[in-house]
């Protein structure tokens, strides 16, 4: 392995870095508000836009990212669309990771036993005020696991971009190994990023996770 | 004595099942009513039936002349009249003990965080519990919890308080400490309505005891009278299957 070759990459593959980060992070900020939103849908059961989320929840889950990328980026043009290739990477994955997020949150909701309900409704709460005291925190602290491991699955999945010639990790590689033909440095670079990019949200993660594992002990 | 809650022939069904059929009861202030029965009879149900946690398909329950079942937009304001504990407490896991006793006065209340803390704290000073306010259920036994729920209920000030077989699921020698709490309610005079299984508790808390059997109420009398000799074959009967 060439030290000198590793370095002079270095420059590419930060600024790589940053832009996967980036996207990635907008990308499951997305997924966090339509998983949101598509949970609380569905929870409450509301006529036709339920129907919607769970035809949703189903495309998105079911097709690869590749494939829902290349829609959004070759399709969206055909209707007249043009979104550069960053917009493209960051809705795709937001995209994808909502239809996971819906179901993180949702479950999470569910497996508040009724039982708390009925405990909070013989205390005299309202409905309004049973979800927002009783089962929102509850629901939340339960999907945190869900959630985290899905955040780390979505940083993962950005290295498919690089399909789209988005310039970010994965595509800096392939295209340096194409000019140079240094593999052994490109891919040991490869690794060492990905690892600097996810280790720290595992690590956040395992942390969060015992901070609002509350619920878990049963009551 | 005035009364205080009355259900006039309710009927509850689930489906083709016939839970609870024409059962009618009063209850007067400072009365201690010991239902009992053998299980699946729907004394619970019966129990849920009073606040409004399970609908009827006829009948009334009212409560300081007020219909709370059928459910209505009232009744969600007068079920913190109602007191209930239930046998797996029910605890809110989020929330640390004393929290779980401020939270629903200042929701439900709108009572200032002040005064609910210091009703809170007294409140689990009767209990036992004061040194247990910061900590969260799980870390409590199961006789703990069950202190605690009682008091969660005692400080929305409830006009009844319903237990719904609050002992059945603690070790055998945390239920003293459980219904120790219930028997100096009932000194104080709290009206209570009270599902058990615990035949020597019922003896001593109950001022009528109400035997209920296929949905329906069979006999009811002074405790006295119903354990020493039950007028009904059925509640001999019942009877008969606690002693060895």
């Amino acid at each position: 392995m060439n030290f000198e070759v590793i370095s002079s990459y270095l420059p590419l593959y930060t600024e790589a870095f940053f832009l996967t980060i980036k996207i990635g992070w907008i990308g499951i900020l997305i997924a966090l508000s339509i998983g949101i939103l598509g949970a609380f849908i569905l929870h409450f059961n509301i006529p036709v836009l339920s129907i919607i989320v769970k035809v949703y929840v189903e495309l998105f889950r079911n097709t690869p990212l590749l494939v829902q990328l290349f829609f959004i980026y070759f399709g969206l043009p055909k209707l007249g669309i043009v979104i550069s290739v960053e917009t493209c990477g960051a809705v795709g994955l937001g995209l994808l990771g909502g239809s996971y997020m819906t179901e993180a949150f949702r479950s999470g909701l569910e497996a508040v036993p009724v039982s708390q309900t009925e405990s909070a409704q013989s205390l005299g709460f309202s409905k309004g005020q049973i979800f927002r005291c009783i089962i929102l925190p509850q629901a939340f602290s339960i999907s945190v696991p869900a959630v985290l491991a899905n955040v780390i699955f979505l940083l993962k999945e950005t290295s498919v971009f690089s399909a789209i010639s988005l310039m970010d990790l994965m595509f800096t590689a392939k295209d340096l190994i194409g000019l140079y033909y240094n593999t052994t440095e490109c891919l040991f670079l490869l690794v060492v990023f990905y690892i600097v990019m996810l280790l720290p949200v595992s690590y956040l993660g395992s942390f969060i996770e015992k901070k609002v594992r509350f619920a878990q002990f049963g009551d | 004595m005035s009364e205080v809650l009355k259900i006039e022939n309710i009927y509850k069904r689930f489906d083709e099942l016939v839970v609870l059929e024409d059962v009618s009861l009063s209850v007067n202030v400072g009365e201690v009513i010991v239902i009992i029965g053998p299980s699946g009879c729907g004394k619970s149900t019966f129990l849920r039936c009073l606040n409004g946690l399970e609908e009827i398909q006829e009948g009334k329950v009212i409560l300081d002349g007020e219909v709370i079942n059928p459910v209505s937009k009232s009744t969600i304001k007068s079920r913190e009249k109602l007191g209930m504990v239930f046998q797996n407490y029910d605890l809110f896991p989020h929330k640390t003990i004393l929290q779980n006793l401020t939270l629903a006065p200042g929701v439900v209340q709108k009572r200032k965080r002040t005064e609910t803390e210091e009703e809170a704290v007294n409140l689990l000073k009767r209990v036992g519990l004061e040194n247990k306010k910061d900590n969260f259920p799980r870390q409590l036994s199961g006789g703990q919890k069950q202190r605690t729920a009682i008091a969660r209920a005692l400080i929305m000030h409830p006009e009844v308080l319903l237990l719904d077989e609050i002992t059945a699921a603690l070790d055998p020698e945390m239920v003293r400490e459980v219904l120790q709490v219930v028997l100096d309610l009932a000194k104080e005079g709290r009206t209570m309505v009270i599902v058990t299984h615990e035949m020597e508790f019922a003896k001593a808390v109950a001022d009528r005891i109400i035997f209920m059997d296929g949905g329906k109420i069979i006999e009811e009398g002074k405790p006295e009278d119903f354990f020493k000799a039950p007028k009904t074959e059925r509640a001999q009967k019942f009877l008969q299957s606690f002693s060895y």
